[in-house]
């Protein structure tokens, strides 16, 4: 019970009892709404029976009291001074209108084309931006190239530690798993025409052309893109960005320079880790697998290979890693104003890494195959 | 009067430093409480223990009679919604309009059907002075002032009887300091909340506060503003009647 009703011809009383707190609010509605008004042609209050009367329960009370004073000509009034919380939203209210309403920003509603004629220009913006900033980054590198100091050296021994010693286990894991599927696979094929040698072949080229620096990038992308893009970005967040610019440091040269440098010397050293652990998969594979025995397995490996099935993987690694150090940087960057930002820009920028990994690598096939490389 | 929050025998540690060893702390129904102190005296760590947001190695803390260092899961979360509290950099979530970080409490703590949500939320955003197109901005588009009242009205959300403020005018022009002071009393004053505040300025605490608590040499010394300007201790009389403060007109009741 939150109130009584009280009627004596024509005058209604209500006194307010208990708690009216913002956790009773939806029962003290309830016993409003069933308060008998139709034949009221003044209300009474008396809240001085209300053991507390919140915020809340004073934004209801005046909510009832204007619902029951609109329209018809009822009286208002209270018994006693009228609560304090009252006052206090009556004075809100009014300063509120004395501060002229201004009108409601026009709704961003578009049509289909304008939507995607938006949805074209901001593409092409980003484009743009994205070049820009690789251009940046290579005026920053030139400007830097002509002292050791500017390049921080222990800055990049810090990125190459911790985007290419720490990732070690899994990319060996993740090559050596590759290899022994590829074995796997091609084994139970090959077995039927009696060509199981060629199992080496497949895995040989296999693993140094292709997926050895493929699957490395995807993992780096992985871990450092999103480290990269989260660590930037919280900078952002926090203004360090904005402080380091302001003493005059460009944040291209401190933040940006020594992850693609770091990224750029770890990754080929991952490369070269994958390859050897996924030949040696290969091998455990076809000697398992197929009673090749070791010997025999190594010696295939090299008639397999030519001069340049080794370098052809290993060359890309160094464009991988400009291209995923640039964009976990690059939407770092991009972050301002709140931390669903943070999220969303690490997601695009692990997702653009990766993406342009593949890209690359397409091209870089093409290429290849052109050249006769 | 009754004490709303009691904060008895504290003893907070870190590794071999002692923040506070035997700390008292009584704040009554209805006032204004000043916490002062130094850096590093452990003003925040006393605010985070009596917010529950730490525990203390020793002693009790009371919010309302209820001793909070012992409480089960759903009391403290109870208890937690008795209490207002605004942090140094407002601490808004930043993925959240100022009307949704206002909601934010009402929704997780209140069964309020959506129109009085809507309304409730609204009326707090406009008691707190800020104008109600402030209601659909997000954080990153509010100055520093508004971002203290935004705050202050997200502590108020849940019409709580105690308000804690972390530091409510650092940051602020002199102007924006005393109006953000009058808009507390005057919300303290309607609303007959008990405050604690954490502060260094001398202005608000001579505008706003009845009583106030210094943390020097680990322990608090509390009493009106009268009588601990009037205090010997060393580092209280640097504070109050040091060449700082008498620029604000010569010690103020000295």
């Amino acid at each position: 019970m939150h109130l009584s009703a009280e009627h004596s011809d024509g005058r209604l009383t209500l006194r307010l009892l208990g708690e009216w707190r913002a956790s009773a609010l939806p029962d003290i509605r309830a016993e409003l709404a069933a308060v008998p008004l139709h034949d009221a042609h003044e209300i009474a209050v008396d809240a001085r029976g209300a053991q507390r009367l919140d915020l809340s329960g004073a934004w209801l009370l005046r909510e009832f009291l204007d619902t029951a004073a609109a329209g018809s000509a009822r009286r208002v009034g209270f018994v006693g001074d009228p609560p304090a919380q009252l006052a206090l939203i009556d004075r809100t209210r009014a300063g509120e209108a004395a501060a002229a309403a201004s009108p409601p920003g026009s709704a961003d509603e578009q049509s289909p084309i304008v939507a995607v004629g938006r949805t074209a220009v901001g593409q092409w913006r980003g484009l743009a931006d994205g070049l820009d900033f690789l251009g940046r980054i290579t005026v920053q590198a030139a400007r830097a190239g002509g002292s050791l100091r500017r390049l921080r050296p222990i800055s990049v021994a810090r990125h190459v530690y911790e985007t290419g010693i720490t990732a070690i286990p899994i990319v060996a894991l993740i090559a050596f798993l590759i290899s022994v599927i590829i074995a796997y696979m091609s084994a139970q094929q090959l077995l039927n025409f009696g060509a199981e040698i060629y199992v080496v072949d497949l895995v040989t080229i296999g693993v140094l052309r292709e997926l050895g620096v493929l699957l490395t990038a995807i993992i780096v992308a992985g871990r450092s893109g999103s480290a990269f893009a989260a660590e930037i970005g919280a900078m952002k967040l926090n203004e360090e960005v904005d402080a380091l610019t302001a003493t005059g440091v460009e944040p291209v040269e401190v933040l940006v320079l020594p992850r693609v440098l770091g990224l750029v010397i770890a990754l080929p050293l991952l490369t070269v880790i994958a390859d050897g652990v996924g030949l040696a998969g290969g091998a455990l594979l076809c000697k398992w697998l197929l009673d090749m025995p070791i010997i025999q397995y190594f010696a295939r490996v090299e008639d397999a290979i030519s001069a340049t099935t080794f370098w052809a993987g290993l060359v890309k690694a160094p464009v991988f890693a400009v291209l995923i150090a640039t964009a976990g940087t690059y939407r770092g960057l991009q972050v301002r104003s709140s931390s669903r930002e943070l999220g969303r820009l690490t997601t695009v920028a692990v997702v653009q890494a990766i993406f342009l990994v593949i890209l690359a690598d397409a091209l870089f096939a093409v290429l290849f195959m052109e050249i006769d490389f | 009067m009754k004490p709303m929050i009691e904060a008895r025998g504290i003893v907070n540690r870190f590794g071999a430093q002692v923040v506070h060893d035997g700390l008292d702390m009584v704040a009554y129904e209805g006032e204004v409480f000043g916490i002062v102190g130094g850096s590093g005296s452990g003003k925040s760590v006393l605010l985070r223990t009596i917010l529950g947001l730490q525990r203390p190695q020793a002693g009790e803390v009371k919010l309302e009679g209820r001793d909070i260092t012992h409480l089960t899961w759903d009391e403290l979360r109870s208890a937690k919604a008795g209490y207002g509290v605004t942090f140094q950099q407002g601490a808004l979530y930043s993925s959240l309009t100022v009307l949704q970080n206002i909601q934010l409490p009402m929704i997780e703590h209140l069964s309020l059907p959506p129109d009085a949500l809507d309304a409730l939320a609204r009326l707090k955003v406009a008691i707190v002075g800020l104008p109600a197109e402030s209601a659909a901005k997000y954080p990153a588009q509010l100055s520093g002032g508004m971002i203290k009242r935004a705050a202050l009205a997200r502590a108020l959300a849940l019409d709580p009887q105690i308000l804690f403020l972390d530091e409510p005018t650092a940051g602020l022009d002199p102007i924006s300091a005393a109006a953000f002071d009058a808009l507390v009393m005057a919300l303290q004053r309607d609303l007959a909340l008990t405050i604690v505040m954490i502060t260094h300025d001398l202005d608000t605490i001579f505008r706003t506060c009845n009583r106030v608590g210094v943390i020097v040499d680990r322990h608090m010394v509390s009493g009106t503003v009268g009588e601990i300007v009037d205090n010997p201790h060393p580092w209280i009389r640097e504070y109050f009647h040091g060449e700082r403060a008498l620029r604000f007109g010569g010690g103020h009741g000295a």
